[in-house]
């Protein structure tokens, strides 16, 4: 902890960056996310097991990229959404100052490579109880699944907390905002709420990193991570490749391969 | 008294096979059912899963995607593409209990004019016999007060 | 004054059989899955225990996050308009917060100001309201800081306060007095219990009228950049919030038929105050959390002579991010 509040004042003194993001106490010893924007501010930081958010969202919006450059306290997950970002081309490695702080020391890791080879060091799978729930759902029957999901969604409202938590959701005009088509029902009823959820996963397949910061974000507890987790790993089984392993990975809709193999086109 | 069901059945075909090979199918004067409604896009790879969603909102019973063989596209490789977002999409569908017999996938060249046929016969069929998609459309009315 | 009386465990058990009889549901909160939400309940013994807050607000009862205005059917040369009836359902409340009965005053501020809304006044005139008092708060909560408390009477019909073997029961309003009717004998004389020793303790966090009164020379201080930096805009607080009365109107149109549905919304997206032109007068997060706190702290005492905020801190159990709208307002007043 030391090291990251004397690494992070380092930055700042220096004139490296302009903030560094990490961790602080929150209300009734939750973690939040805490920009500190100079040296005093630096000493709020906290890092402990509860801190558990990823980080790697603030990185496209405009209010953090106006601050300049940012350094920030990243888990595994935040330097797998980073790297994501990295092959989407939404962050250059000019901008890149992450301080790794999954081994016990802090690394400060500056372009998109040394993410990739300092991830590479670890395998950090899906939580157990996130498989166990889709292994769940998928055995059950389909009726089963759409009165699961039917029961869940109907107390979704819409806030888009979970699009918003979401290092990969940055586009400037979200589906759901456009209405020229209306593609999807802006009305939280059942129809634009289901229809809502499965834009926002397939829109994820190829590009979720598995972090499952929408499914934390959801104030009503509806466990939406798992829809993005399974059309992620829907994509993963069918096309070898996953979100956040590579600096330059090609979005997997949008690229393929003769020989995809496939069981129901007639 | 009860009207028998007849479905209606969405079919999102590309310009230059499945279309081509409806046409064939008109020209050969060949009869099959008159439940599917035709909607031409340049290719498949312009066939976004939104589109079948799309089409479940507005009331369909079934839904048909046909384009070029892979290799023949006309665009070389947007049925390829197409193929690879559908093979995610009909897993997610089913993940949420979308029920998938309802969409069938299919490649119909220009020169398959019977198959398109027989393709038509077989989804009506099919979606007559499963009945209307009554799960999507209570969607429609649930959840407004 | 209000009269005050005891009402039993065993009383309310057959008060609850009593209001269902009059054909009223009763909707409390419920645990399920670990969450606490208002649900449909027969029996006090299926009411959620300890429970601060639902994470919901109760507003949807009185302004449902989807409702239908109005709907029609097209035929060539014909439109059919058909007026949608509000689903105006006899309701009681119970076990909602002080804050939260408190809450139903702001809403009504907004839907009978220029325009009476004859869905939200349906629902409201059916609607009554058994207010239970708190015994815990949490650092959420800020209710003492706004002028309300853990054993306020405002809003409710009737207000519970839980004492040894029940409750002690303060019939405040006609509504209160109906129900009190419905079964007469179940409300037993109440003794001098001084409630306030019972309540919750909350002290007060900041001083509500002089913020007030200096937040319109704020508008343009840093602090809100500062404090809005890390929301992520979504739109969490508004809707789990009482008060937050701000909706969309949809259109849902068919070539033969349509609707027009009445829907949340919030002044924390970006699209909530964005032009047809591009330009968007709230630009930044900043703005749009400038917004949310200057129109509850600053616009509704000017226009309604009431706080658009009763400190029940939903809105901050509710960010994913934690913006503690109490820690912030305490803030601002140290400015």
């Amino acid at each position: 902890m030391e090291a990251l509040k004397q690494k992070a004042k380092e930055l700042l003194q220096n004139g490296d960056v302009k903030a560094v993001l990490g961790y602080a106490v929150g209300t009734a010893g939750v973690r939040r996310p805490h920009f500190a924007r100079n040296p005093k501010q630096v000493d709020a930081l906290v890092l402990d097991e509860k801190c558990t958010q990823n980080l790697a969202t603030y990185l496209t919006k405009h209010e953090v990229k106006h601050l300049g450059k940012v350094a920030v306290v990243a888990l595994p997950a935040t330097q797998r959404a980073l790297l994501q970002l990295v092959a989407e081309r939404q962050l250059r490695d000019d901008a890149i100052c992450l301080l790794a702080v999954d081994g016990g020391e802090v690394k400060t890791l500056s372009s998109g490579a040394e993410v990739e080879q300092h991830l590479a060091l670890k395998t950090d799978a899906m939580p157990a109880a996130d498989k166990a729930m889709i292994e769940k759902l998928m055995a059950m029957t389909r009726e089963q699944r759409w009165a699961y999901w039917q029961q869940e969604l109907s107390r979704c409202v819409k806030c888009y907390a979970c699009r918003n938590s979401c290092p990969m959701c940055y586009c400037e005009h979200c589906t759901m905002d456009c209405n020229r088509p209306q593609w999807v029902p802006v009305a939280s009823h059942a129809l634009g709420n289901l229809e809502y959820h499965m834009v926002r996963a397939m829109h994820l397949a190829g590009r979720c990193v598995e972090c499952g910061e929408c499914g934390r974000a959801c104030p009503v507890g509806i466990p939406v991570h798992l829809l993005t987790f399974f059309a992620e790993e829907s994509t993963a089984k069918q096309f070898g490749q996953r979100a956040g392993h590579t600096a330059k990975l090609d979005y997997a809709l949008s690229t393929f391969k003769p020989d995809d193999k496939e069981t129901f086109i007639r | 008294m009860t009207e028998k069901f007849e479905p209606k059945i969405t079919a999102f075909v590309c310009n230059w096979c499945t279309y081509a090979g409806a046409d064939l199918t008109g020209t050969s004067r060949i009869k099959y059912q008159s439940n599917v409604r035709v909607l031409r896009v340049p290719c498949t790879g312009r066939i976004d899963f939104m589109l079948l969603m799309k089409a479940f909102q507005k009331g369909t019973d079934g839904v048909i995607v046909s384009g070029c063989h892979p290799n023949d596209c006309h665009y070389t490789s947007g049925n390829y593409h197409a193929r690879r977002r559908w093979m995610v999409y009909k897993d997610l569908m089913d993940f949420m209990g979308v029920d998938t017999n309802r969409v069938t996938f299919s490649w119909v060249s220009a020169a398959e004019g019977a198959r398109w046929a027989q393709l038509v016969n077989e989804v009506t069929d099919n979606i007559r016999n499963l009945g209307p998609y009554a799960e999507y459309k209570e969607l429609a009315v649930a959840g407004i007060e | 004054m209000a009269d005050t009386f005891k009402l039993t465990h065993e009383n309310l058990d057959s008060l609850f059989a009593a209001l269902r009889k009059d054909g009223r549901r009763i909707l409390a909160p419920v645990d399920g899955d670990g969450r606490t939400e208002l649900n449909e309940v027969e029996k006090p013994s299926q009411v959620a225990k300890g429970y601060i807050q639902t994470i919901m607000s109760a507003k949807d009862v009185v302004f449902p996050k989807v409702e239908r205005l109005l709907s029609y059917t097209t035929a060539p040369g014909t439109v059919e308009l058909h007026d949608a009836e509000p689903k105006a359902l006899p309701t009681v409340l119970f076990g909602v917060r002080p804050c939260e009965a408190k809450a139903f005053g702001a809403l009504d501020a907004v839907f009978n100001w220029d325009y009476r809304d004859k869905f939200f006044n349906a629902r409201l005139e059916k609607m009554a309201v058994i207010g239970v008092s708190c015994l815990k708060a949490d650092d959420a909560c800020f209710c003492t800081s706004l002028g309300g408390g853990p054993a306020d009477t405002a809003g409710s019909d009737i207000l519970l306060t839980p004492i040894e073997s029940g409750y002690l029961a303060e019939v405040l309003t006609v509504k209160g007095k109906a129900i009190q009717a419905l079964a007469p004998n179940l409300f037993t004389p109440g003794n001098g219990v001084d409630k306030a020793a019972i309540a919750a303790k909350l002290e007060q966090a900041f001083d509500q009228p002089a913020l007030t009164a200096k937040l319109p020379g704020m508008f343009e201080n840093e602090l809100w950049e500062d404090q809005a930096l890390r929301c992520i805009g979504c739109g969490a607080c508004a809707y789990v919030c009482p008060t937050c009365v701000c909706f969309d109107i949809q259109e849902e149109a068919d070539p033969k038929q349509g609707q027009r549905l009445r829907c949340w919304d919030s002044c924390g997206f970006s699209m909530f105050t964005l032009h047809a032109s591009g330009h968007n007068p709230r630009e930044t997060q900043s703005a749009r959390w400038r917004q949310r706190i200057y129109h509850k702290f600053s616009t509704y005492p000017e226009r309604y002579q009431m706080l658009g905020c009763v400190g029940c801190g939903k809105c901050t159990r509710a960010c994913p991010v934690d913006m503690n709208l109490r820690e912030h307002l305490v803030e601002a007043a140290n400015v």
